[in-house]
């Protein structure tokens, strides 16, 4: 395991931030972390980096205890902070180039240049970090925790505050970088983690909620067979009443049809040409992960 | 710590800092030492350095705290205290480069002054009429005191995300520990005890080394100061998280 968690309760004061939670991630893979704000996420992640030390519990990155042997987890791991702090007053090269010391990396002149070319900082180079732009200076946080070519690569909110071609942009770095790293990413966006996620771990309050490859989650979700079918003008229910199907109202025009048959489709639309009802769409009713996300999370009332 | 050391002379370098601080140090000393009336040299008729060492301790008492009071107050404000704590770097590391970094700044700021040793040999009559042992005692002095006086600056900056409030915590424990314990010696209540209570003090210590009497003890009492302010410096950082 890569990445695994046990047990970890953090505790501030008289609240505890993050309620003994236990995952495993596996190497190779991009593990997406959610939860509504507050939940314990940044927590979580700061733990993990060995930033903050858990109340009980143990993180082990690719078996390395963070709160016993701190310098070397924190050698092969890289952390992408949220909000992402920089020193604003240094040029990208001296930054990137106080990093490449911090790791002891050989070469760092070289390293550094490869990371300006790999996050795709060229043209802005030769800049203060305090100049750039927050899509940039993102580039820089990435290539900050990039530099060492590390194991663990944990991200806290990578994408927020950029720009939608941005955000393409920075996914699509995360995930060509992946390949042989385990990733942690941290994220309010629900598309993004169908994007690029292979795996999805959802907290609320503290505790964990869920804990399941993304595919498995979305099967999970999946099981009422549902069909949206919409007409041009208002029909005669009774058609599918007699065929056995019970309408929900979903719209104007547009109802909901559940039911476990399979081909549900094909014998739907049978019955439509049959009564030359005027069709307009018919669309798979698919709960998106947001509705997964909404539903885990409210579990509990506000 | 190597990297950190490097990192914070740049930063130094980089904004007018140092500049500033190099400049009014030499500016302040050099005012006090050959122009201003009351304690300028060539009124006085001594070849003595006496107004570096005796006025130095206050100038620095207002410039090491506007040195160091960034160090971990900037970091703390601007969140890269977290960058810095996520990278293989011990606390004690990040400590000492910043110690380091700032105790050179104050090394090099006190250098320059070594011109008027040169200038006071030759006005002495004979030429060369100076106590130079004493001179090298009062050096020394004054570049350790500048180490307590950077350490205490490096602590107050740890207290605190605020640079205006380490400030004056740097400025205030600064001459509490210089002369703050000498005055309190002097009350009458703890008449038996005021020459230990003195003792606590910088300032016995370092007139006893200003003298040309390099006293080994007077030594360690630096060193152990400025390691007392960084560990409780260390403990701070340790116990925030």
């Amino acid at each position: 395991m890569a990445v695994s968690i046990q047990n970890l309760t953090k505790i501030f004061g008289e609240q505890k931030a993050v309620n003994d939670i236990s995952f495993e991630v596996k190497e190779g893979m991009i593990t997406g972390f959610l939860g509504p704000n507050g939940a314990g996420k940044s927590t979580t992640m700061k733990m993990a980096t060995g930033y903050i030390r858990p109340t009980s519990g143990t993180v082990l990155l690719d078996g390395i205890d963070v709160t016993e042997h701190p310098l070397k987890a924190k050698s092969i791991m890289g952390y992408l902070p949220e909000h992402n702090p920089l020193y604003l007053d240094m040029y990208i090269r001296e930054f990137l180039g106080f990093i490449a010391g911090a790791y002891h990396l050989k070469q760092p002149k070289r390293k550094v240049e490869e990371m300006i070319d790999l996050v795709g900082l060229q043209r802005e180079s030769g800049k203060r970090i305090g100049a750039l732009s927050k899509g940039y200076r993102q580039r820089v946080g990435l290539a900050k925790a990039l530099i060492h070519n590390p194991k663990v690569l944990i991200l806290d909110e990578p994408t927020t505050g950029l720009d939608p071609n941005q955000i393409l942009e920075i996914r699509q770095v995360i995930k060509d970088i992946s390949a042989d790293k385990t990733v942690i990413l941290s994220t309010h966006i629900m598309q993004e983690v169908e994007a690029i996620c292979d795996h999805v771990v959802i907290i609320d309050r503290g505790e964990l909620v869920a804990n399941d490859e993304l595919s498995v989650l979305k099967a999970g979700l999946n099981e009422t067979n549902g069909i949206i079918l919409e007409f041009e003008k208002a029909i005669n229910q009774k058609v599918f009443e007699e065929a056995g199907f019970e309408l929900k109202e979903y719209g104007k025009n547009a109802y909901l049809i559940e039911s476990e048959r399979s081909d549900l489709r094909a014998e739907l639309l049978k019955i439509t040409s049959e009564h030359d009802l005027p069709l307009v769409s018919l669309t798979k009713a698919q709960k998106s992960l947001e509705e997964i996300f909404h539903r885990l999370t409210q579990k509990t009332g506000v | 710590m190597i990297s950190i050391f490097i990192k914070e002379v740049n930063e130094f370098l980089n904004s007018l800092i140092a500049y500033v601080v190099i400049g009014v140090f030499l500016i302040g000393i050099g005012l006090l030492m050959w122009v201003f009336p009351d304690t300028n040299v060539l009124d006085y008729g001594y070849a003595s350095m006496e107004p570096l060492f005796s006025m130095g301790p206050y100038v620095f008492m207002f410039l090491i705290p506007a040195i160091t009071m960034k160090s971990f107050a900037e970091e703390k404000r601007a969140g890269t205290i977290e960058l810095l704590q996520t990278l293989p770097f011990r606390d004690s590391q990040i400590i000492m480069g910043k110690f380091l970094a700032g105790f050179f700044l104050v090394f090099f700021s006190v250098l320059p002054t070594l011109i008027y040793y040169f200038s006071l040999d030759q006005l002495g009559n004979p030429p060369g009429n100076l106590d130079t042992p004493g001179i090298i005692g009062s050096y020394i002095g004054l570049v350790l005191l500048g180490g307590v006086f950077t350490a205490i600056g490096i602590l107050s900056s740890a207290l605190t995300g605020n640079q205006i409030v380490s400030f004056i915590l740097a400025a205030f424990l600064s001459f509490f520990f210089y002369s703050g314990f000498d005055s309190l010696a002097a009350i009458n209540i703890w008449a038996d005890w005021s020459y230990y209570i003195g003792q606590v003090g910088i300032m016995s210590h370092y007139t006893s080394i200003s003298r040309g009497l390099l006293d080994f003890k007077d030594i360690v009492y630096f060193i152990s100061l400025i390691a007392l302010m960084l560990l409780f410096t260390q403990l701070i950082l340790g116990w925030r998280k």
